[in-house]
């Protein structure tokens, strides 16, 4: 019931999202590209939110193995794929404009790369590992996070173009309103689906327990 | 503590009697990765010449797949006559498992990237010898930090369906540091105007620093995943 709400409260809030970045000012050298922004940081935010949700909860599976953490760590392990396509399917939308070519090896473009391909082979896993392969991939989740500064560092040091992170704060009236709006739209997505995902996992869980059961007889 | 490697020791030693006798895993692991180097000399060499800067890259690449090769077939080898069971009955403690298995690993990778190095050099006319001892510390370093987490994978993978399709999606993009910096480390000793160490060291510091932190994160999750 409670994700329900969210996920109305959601939708609610991307409803009116494109009015709110509409009414935001033009960026003066960028122009209307640069609208983007709304939906492309709000998500790569959202995505690492979720990396570290899973990385998190894939090592408190690994010591206590409460079920809970393994549903938690597989539903936000799935979530980091999803809006890591948004991103890497906006970013070279604007870097096309911006910089004239679709890709560059910037530290946050290969770091948000790795982190989703990172995330792809943990759903691999739990889809053609067998029964037995969630210990393995609670590790990948928590290998996959602490991959996370060293990808970044590693790139960093060979090169950055990508805006830095100094542009948020630095957001004038109007566009502040719209981005934080898309981040918060952005945030309570990712909780309603998270919670939504978690619920089904426990509900194939108990489905499966149920066909092993019948089986068994 | 000392009975943790001591207990490595021979685990690794028994791996190392069973590939004296054999040799199965080396020889084929030795000669894949130099298949690999033609391969990509093949594709990259234009009118008889290499391009600058890719022996480093072409290097790393033999290493890494020649190291999931290895992987697979040292965990295959226990998978086989189900020792890996056997081993974790052993009245030892946990981390001696995980440590023997990834010093056989990384002895294998060893000696594949001692043969490499060289026959890179030779194809790409490289200056290998000028930086030898810089070189072979950042292999070795490299080499650990990607054994540290394919042992763990490829134990942990033990017989699960489509395992050896999995390790190889699993590993590589875990390890785009160690390649990263591996390649950069190894490009900047390569350097024609003489060895870089400024930059070695730097790359050297990022390898030291994935080997000290993935190896603390294995050896946490074996202890914690091998349990039952």
């Amino acid at each position: 019931m409670g994700s329900i709400a969210l996920l109305v409260a959601a939708a609610i809030m991307f409803a009116a999202a494109p009015w709110m970045i509409m009414r935001a000012p033009q960026e003066s050298t960028m122009g209307l590209i640069q609208k983007i922004f709304y939906f492309h940081v709000p998500a790569a935010f959202t995505m690492f939110v979720s990396a570290f949700v899973s990385g998190i909860a894939g090592a408190v599976y690994l010591v206590r193995r409460s079920p809970r953490a393994e549903r938690i760590t597989a539903a936000a392990g799935e979530l980091v794929v999803v809006f890591g396509a948004i991103v890497l399917l906006t970013g070279p939308i604007w870097a096309r404009k911006a910089w004239g070519v679709w890709w560059q090896w910037d530290a946050r473009l290969t770091i948000t790369l790795v982190m989703w391909l990172i995330f792809v082979a943990f759903l691999l896993l739990r889809k053609y590992g067998g029964p037995g392969s969630e210990p393995l991939s609670a590790a990948v989740a928590l290998f996959g996070m602490a991959n996370v500064p060293f990808v970044y560092w590693s790139v960093n040091i060979w090169r950055t173009v990508h805006p830095t992170t100094n542009v948020v704060p630095s957001l004038g009236p109007g566009m502040r309103e719209a981005f934080w709006w898309c981040v918060a739209a952005y945030l309570l997505l990712y909780v309603a689906l998270l919670a939504a995902r978690a619920k089904l996992e426990a509900q194939r869980v108990a489905l499966d327990e149920l066909h092993f059961e019948i089986g068994a007889d | 503590m000392k009975g943790v490697f001591a207990a490595a020791w021979l685990i690794a030693r028994k791996d190392f009697t069973i590939e004296a006798r054999s040799r199965e895993i080396i020889a084929t692991a030795v000669f894949f990765a130099v298949a690999c180097v033609l391969v990509f000399s093949f594709s990259l060499v234009d009118e008889g010449r290499a391009p600058d800067n890719v022996a480093a890259g072409v290097l790393w690449i033999g290493i890494s797949f020649a190291g999931t090769l290895s992987l697979a077939r040292l965990f295959e080898r226990e998978r086989a006559h189900d020792t890996l069971r056997t081993l974790l009955l052993a009245p030892v403690e946990r981390p001696a498992v995980y440590l023997g298995k990834l010093l056989a690993v990384v002895m294998l990778m060893a000696a594949v990237g001692a043969v490499l190095l060289p026959f890179t050099g030779f194809l790409f006319d490289q200056a290998v010898l000028g930086a030898a001892p810089g070189l072979a510390a950042v292999i070795l370093l490299g080499i650990i930090g990607y054994a540290a987490v394919g042992t763990l994978f490829a134990a942990m993978l033990g017989r699960s369906r489509s395992r050896d399709v999995l390790l190889p999606v699993l590993l590589y993009p875990m390890s785009v540091p160690v390649l990263i910096a591996g390649v950069r480390a190894t490009s900047a000793l390569l350097d024609a105007a003489g060895p870089d160490w400024a930059a070695a060291r730097l790359w050297i510091g990022v390898l030291a620093a994935f080997d000290v932190v993935f190896l603390t994160l294995a050896l946490w999750t074996f202890e914690a995943v091998m349990e039952e």
